[in-house]
């Protein structure tokens, strides 16, 4: 497993496990970033920005703080 | 009178509905977060009248933001008779989940699928039946910039208004997981999905936000915006708003005036020193001259391609873009929108900074606004006093606000305890924008911006007019020479127009412009008013966004900055 900014840019991913607190879960859950959805990650922002991803179509960019607490599988 | 309340996840085309239903105007934009307040509008059907409201966007009725819990306090608290659920039909997986969050709470429903063309387009088909038998409520699919499916839209809100029995969904009460499962089981039976390859414009989405393609096409992009607007702005005043004022409005304003009051104060007062020297400073010459055709052009244009831009959906990704070096200077990604609002008028910069989330956030986002960010009131002046002596001075002008911009950034970053939240949040896809709603938003914001700068560009001519009489500006000139000319190198008179930049900033740049003053003398005026006080609005906006104290810190550092920037400018250039 490797958390999202490990992931490469391109790649689609299972997510596995989200770390942290229910706040924090909850806040992705709703937009459905969630345990068993497949992602793909578009790219990260210049210096250490944020992560740009793609689920079912809808992109979303993501803090790296955030992103380091979500675990996927490479598929 | 019934109540309704228009609810839906942020960006999926809520206000366009309600301006629909209700007439009543509202600005939206292709971002999340326009809407953190809300509008109420009125439907009238026959006898049957309805307050309709457009909620905040929401994904969930626990919230995680100030939008959010306005959202669901109206939810809970309002007792509404109807919920229209605005749903994006090409993102139906996660809209549907505050559908069922809302579903659980027994109050009658409608669903609009709107964006029904993008979803078209996209190859996703719905089957309305289905979903109408499987939540037991009304589903209209709709369209909402072109107006398709709102008469289907209005008749169901009326009849379900009027019918006594409540028809209410029979989906029972589940947990999250459950309520995911669901959903998922819904879509499969109810969605299909044709595979396309990425359009054109998908792919632009990408290369907008990586690091390399990202920051080119940002420059591109901001380089075009400014030869657009500067290059409209100027069009309109050559060959419109010119000729208009000096060979008819001009002539004729100077009769009509003179053949009722021939001499005197009120005379002096109405045109001044008559309307063929752009500061006679009569009310009805050079205040009516500056508002249409200095001011107003470039606001258009600016307005204009500032519209474009949200409604393709371009400054989401900036603020992804820009989020790294936003946070060194305090602020994150997000703050770029009211950043940009900003150089179109300061007022709603202000007002839209409460996007931001914290107090800390807020009060270096406004205090960057005031001090660095010109107004188009003051681009277009600096534009009129600058631009004939070469694009370079202009250039010296807003390299030193940007400068400013990064250093009392990086130092109130430095000073303030705490953090910037990280950012989170739904990038929407690139959408051809709307010719009619975008004129319309146009128009909404140039109003504004009439009404707001009328009055005040009266006050000061008038209140110019009375200290002159009264003989208080000479006294305050004295008062403040030797500052003026020693630090800054610039002449008495011009400290008249650094007093007159409280009330209008754009009044006082033009006052600089009979005073002869060399192209680096220039330079440092605009530059100190610039960075010196808002204009009287915007002064008044930040009282009520920041509070007193703090609008007072904002106010000594912006003094003070301004001063000493002045002096540093005014060392080097001459
Ligand atoms: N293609 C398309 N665009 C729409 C439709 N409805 C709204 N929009 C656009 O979507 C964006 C978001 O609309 P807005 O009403 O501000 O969304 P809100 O945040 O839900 O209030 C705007 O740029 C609209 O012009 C629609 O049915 N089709
Ligand atoms: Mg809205």
């Amino acid at each position: 497993m490797i958390t999202l900014v490990e992931l490469k840019n391109g790649k689609k991913a299972i997510i596995q496990k989200i770390e942290g607190g229910p706040g924090l879960k909850n806040r992705l859950e709703v937009m459905n970033i969630r345990e068993g959805k497949t992602i793909r990650k578009t790219c990260a922002a210049p210096l250490r920005g944020p992560v740009v991803l793609e689920i079912e179509g809808c992109k979303m960019a993501i803090g790296q703080g955030m992103a380091k607490k979500v675990w996927v599988e490479e598929i | 009178m019934k109540k309704i309340l228009l609810m839906g996840n942020p960006n999926v085309g809520k206000s366009v509905v309600f301006s629909r239903l209700t007439g009543v105007n509202v600005i939206q934009s292709n971002y999340p977060g326009t809407t953190v307040g809300y509008t109420k509008g009125q439907l009238k059907i026959g006898q049957n009248e309805m307050d309709i409201i457009d909620v905040p966007g929401t994904y969930s009725l626990s919230p995680s933001c100030k939008a959010e819990e306005v959202a669901r306090d109206m939810f809970f608290n309002e007792k509404p008779d109807l919920i229209i659920n605005v749903l994006d039909a090409t993102n139906l997986e996660r809209n549907l989940y505050l559908t069922l969050q809302i579903l659980e709470h027994n109050i009658p429903t409608v669903i609009v699928l709107n964006m029904w063309d993008a979803a078209k387009r996209k190859g996703i088909h719905v089957n309305l039946e289905k979903l109408n038998k499987i939540t037991g409520i009304n589903v209209i699919p709709a369209v909402a910039v072109t107006g398709e499916g709102i008469k289907d839209l209005v008749n169901i809100v009326n009849e379900t208004t009027i019918k006594k029995d409540k028809q209410l969904s029979k989906i029972p009460k589940m947990d999250d997981s459950e309520k995911w499962a669901f959903i998922g089981e819904i879509l499969s039976g109810v969605q299909k999905i044709e595979h396309r390859h990425p359009s054109l414009l998908e792919k632009l989405e990408d290369a907008s936000v990586r690091p390399l393609s990202g920051i080119i096409i940002a420059i591109i992009v901001i380089f075009i915006t400014m030869q657009v607007v500067i290059g409209f702005g100027e069009l309109l005043i050559n060959y419109i708003l010119d000729p208009l004022y000096y060979q008819y409005y001009g002539p004729f304003i100077t009769s009509v005036v003179e053949n009722f009051i021939p001499t005197g104060f009120i005379h002096d007062i109405l045109i001044g020193s008559g309307y063929e020297y752009e500061t006679s400073f009569g009310l009805l010459t050079t205040g009516i001259y500056v508002i249409f055709a200095v001011v107003l052009p470039y606001i258009l244009s600016f307005y204009l391609v500032l519209g474009f831009l949200e409604d393709f959906g371009y400054l989401p990704r900036l603020a992804v873009l820009l989020d790294s070096i936003m946070h060194k200077l305090g602020l994150h990604g997000y703050a770029t929108i009211p950043i940009v609002l900003g150089f179109g008028c300061n007022v709603p910069a202000m007002l839209s900074t409460r996007i931001l989330e914290g107090k800390r956030e807020k009060f270096i986002a406004a205090t960057l606004i005031a001090i660095s960010v010109p107004c188009m009131a003051q681009t277009a002046v600096i534009i009129g006093l600058l631009g004939k002596y070469g694009i370079q001075y202009i250039f010296m002008v807003y390299g030193t606000l940007l400068l400013l911009f990064i250093i009392m950034g990086s130092i109130l970053n430095f000073l303030l305890k705490g953090e910037s939240p990280e950012i989170f949040f739904e990038i929407p896809p690139y959408r051809i924008p709307h010719m009619g709603t975008l004129l319309k938003k146009t128009w909404m914001r140039v109003r504004g911006f009439l009404i707001e700068a009328l009055p005040f560009v009266f006050l000061g001519i008038l209140a110019i007019n009375i200290l002159y009489l009264v003989g208080i500006m000479s006294a305050l000139s004295n008062l403040l020479a030797p500052i003026m000319s020693q630090m800054l190198g610039l002449p008495n008179q011009a400290i008249d127009a650094l007093i007159m930049g409280f009330l209008r900033k754009d009044l006082a740049t033009a006052m600089l412009a009979p005073l002869n003053l060399s192209p680096t003398q220039l330079v440092v005026a605009c530059t100190v008013l610039a960075s010196s006080f808002p204009c009287i609005a915007t002064f008044i906006v930040l009282i009520k966004e920041l509070g007193i104290k703090d609008m007072l810190k904002t106010v000594v550092l912006m003094l003070f900055i301004a001063i000493i920037t002045g002096t540093i400018l005014n060392l080097i250039l001459n």
